[in-house]
């Protein structure tokens, strides 16, 4: 069963330059109770497509595709429903969780606020949250307090506090922990592993471009690149055998010992990618491919290979998804 | 971990506001204390002799002008040392003594300065807050609407940019000269004696409408410009964009980007009160609007020290309490300040 199935999405920015091609045609599908991650370096389009999936502004502008969860489409619905329908189905943890509170309200206004928009009571999530709260180490005192009288890290467990009370049916959190020291980024992981299994959030996206932080949450994983699918398998699959030459080099440039893991440029890859804005017909990899040949002037429709699917024509015997 | 704060944080907060208050207090005594006494040193520094004008207004004969002359030196206290005037200058000050006019003489300069000072007062405040009030939300209003934005900012900038005479000018030609509506000079008819009758306010409120209106026109553009910039800003930071992610309406997320850019707008209402007093008294003195200003301006013709130095007394006393208060409203109002002097943060 899927929560979430994505056809074939654009979303572009509008830019003086003409349009950034940010999300250029994904196709994914999240299942009920999974983690999907989605990885890829700085720019690919990761943080425009979580955020695109809740809350498009200007300049960025949907171009294209939809966007399931349940049976309504995303991408088609009125502004009053798609108010209701966030934080209450479909969540997000942004990229800046830790100035994502007003800093000059308390921090239990900030809740009350929240909450009274979605017309539920505070005082019958009062014990909820409180409970919450401790798991993440909080004491509930600190919601007499101001935002910005706690920690970075004390402010980012909040948030994600805050963004799971209503229980969503997806959470999408964004590089949640590439602010973090390593060893509170395994901290935040295992919270957030705790509180999809204590039923927090259903399924959960997990965006990221730290590859080896996937292998601890994930059940599948999407590679991105220059805003399209570059491979989509189970993230045990992926790691054994990567099909993709992109996720190959990802996975090769890991180093061997330990977590760390910060370049956003590659080792294990020459050269930078595509700017978005002069895509032309190619592969999107073509530049950079040590297996590039002439099919890679065309742009290479997504194969299914065993349970992966993989946008290179290195696969074109693989069935057609 | 256990995040719990220190015992007796309320304890902690009333002694820092203790700390906080007298240390403003301190600076706010010691600014006065260097105003007036650049006050009191300026007009003894200007070129001309104050006793010239006094005894030019008697039209006496030229032997008894010299005797008047010598009489006035001394009994204004002209012809001792400047150390010693400057001594008694405070000597008399925490008397409640601030000399007598020179210009009005014999009249008491404290007397002088009271009996204007209700219709600068009247003029000035209702004016501040009225713009202030009307500047922001305008302000507000505006940042949101792309297409009246682009005609209200023009307005907004104009406004600011006008000084105040001018517009006080512009106002009482087109509605004292043009329209003949409201009378362009006094705060009330000739005919009439201040009194609390309903006759005498109406006509005080018919003067006072236009050189009110000419103040809050030039301040308001300034607070509707501050709050657009402002509002726009705040609606684009991060906790904006999240609320929004947790289909928070736009009212909510209005009033909460509202709330943070008011409080850079109370900032500034202590930078302009300045500004706003000086405002005041050119437009009283283009309405002949018998305030503070108004007194002033004729202090000055007339080489007046004691009338000068005394309406300059006021208005520094004036302008630092107005900006005391404002420095408590904020600490009211922005939590930020509280918890950085409590070396929360
Ligand atoms: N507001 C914007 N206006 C124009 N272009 C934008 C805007 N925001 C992002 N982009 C472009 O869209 C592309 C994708 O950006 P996005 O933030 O989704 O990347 P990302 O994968 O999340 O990167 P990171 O790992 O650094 O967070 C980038 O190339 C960026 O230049
Ligand atoms: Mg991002």
């Amino acid at each position: 069963m899927e929560i979430l199935q994505v056809k074939d999405l654009k979303l572009y920015y509008k830019t003086l330059y003409g349009m950034a091609k940010a999300v250029d045609g994904v196709s994914f599908t999240v299942r009920k109770g999974e983690t999907l991650g989605i990885a890829g370096e700085s720019g690919c389009g990761k943080t425009t497509l979580g955020l695109g999936l809740v809350l498009r502004k200007p300049p960025m502008v949907w171009c294209g595709g939809q966007a399931f969860i349940e049976d309504t489409d995303l991408m088609n619905l009125d502004e009053k429903s798609m108010r209701k329908l966030r934080y209450e189905k479909i969540s997000i943890i942004p990229q800046y969780a830790m100035d994502a509170l007003n800093p000059t309200k308390k921090i239990r206004q900030i809740i009350q606020d929240l909450l009274k928009e979605h017309k539920q009571r505070y005082e019958e999530k009062q014990e909820l949250l409180t409970e919450r709260l401790t798991l993440i180490n909080l004491n509930k005192k600190i919601l007499d307090m101001y935002p910005i009288e706690l920690s970075g890290g004390m402010r980012q467990r909040l948030v994600m506090v805050i963004s799971t009370l209503l229980n969503p049916k997806l959470l999408i959190s964004d590089e949640i922990t590439s602010a973090l020291d390593v060893s509170t980024q395994k901290t935040v992981i295992q919270t957030l592993y705790q509180m999809k299994k204590k039923g927090f959030m259903d399924s959960l996206i997990f965006i990221t471009h730290d590859l080896s932080l996937l292998y601890q949450i994930a059940d599948r994983v999407m590679i991105m690149y220059a805003g399209k699918v570059a491979e989509i398998g189970e993230i045990q699959d992926i790691v054994d055998n990567p099909l993709h030459p992109y996720t190959r080099a990802l996975i090769g440039s890991l180093p061997r010992i330990g977590v760390r893991y910060h370049e956003t440029k590659l080792k294990g890859i020459h050269g930078y990618p595509p700017n978005l804005l002069k895509i032309g017909p190619a592969c999107r990899f073509k530049e950079r491919c040590p297996m590039a040949f002439n099919k890679c002037e065309e742009n290479p429709p997504i194969f299914r290979v065993n349970a992966q699917e993989v946008a290179c024509w290195l696969y074109e015997e693989g069935e057609r998804v | 971990m256990n995040f719990s704060r220190p015992k007796g944080r309320d304890c902690s907060e009333v002694i820092f506001l203790r700390k906080y208050l007298l240390k403003k207090i301190l600076i706010y005594v010691l600014t006065f204390f260097f105003a007036a006494t650049i006050n009191w040193a300026i007009p003894r520094f200007m070129p001309g002799n104050p006793i010239h004008f006094l005894i030019a207004r008697f039209a006496t004969l030229p032997e008894s002008a010299k005797v008047l002359q010598s009489y006035f030196t001394q009994a204004f206290g002209l012809d001792r040392p400047l150390m010693e005037q400057y001594v008694n200058f405070w000597r008399a000050f925490f008397k409640g003594d601030l000399g007598i006019s020179i210009y009005l003489y014999p009249q008491p300069v404290l007397k002088v300065i009271l009996r204007s000072l209700p219709y600068t007062v009247l003029l000035l405040l209702p004016a501040i807050i009225v713009s202030f009030v009307i500047g922001n939300r305008f302000g507000a209003f505006v940042a949101r609407k792309k297409y009246l934005d682009n005609i209200a900012l023009p307005i907004f900038y104009t406004l600011t940019a006008a000084p105040y005479f001018w517009f006080g000018i512009l106002l009482a030609w087109l509605f004292g000269v043009v329209l003949k509506v409201f009378p362009i000079a006094g705060a009330y008819s000739f005919a009439m004696t201040p009194s609390f009758s309903w006759r005498f306010v109406s006509n005080y409120l018919y003067h006072w409408i236009l050189p009110f209106s000419s103040l809050v026109l030039v301040m308001l553009g300034g607070w509707a410009i501050g709050m657009r910039n402002m509002i726009i800003y705040e609606l684009e930071a991060n906790y904006s964009r999240y609320m929004e992610a947790l289909g928070s309406s736009q009212s909510l997320i209005r009033r909460y980007a509202y709330r943070n850019a008011i409080l850079p707008q109370v900032t500034g209402l202590a930078i302009q009160l300045g500004t706003a007093v000086a405002g005041t008294l050119t437009t009283e003195i283009v309405f002949s609007y018998p305030g503070i200003g108004y007194i002033l301006m004729q202090g000055i013709l007339n080489q007046d020290y004691f009338l000068i130095q005394g309406c300059f007394l006021f208005i520094i006393v004036g302008v630092l309490i107005a900006n005391f208060i404002v420095d408590i409203l904020y600490l009211i109002i922005d939590p930020r300040i509280r918890k950085s002097y409590t070396g929360e943060i």
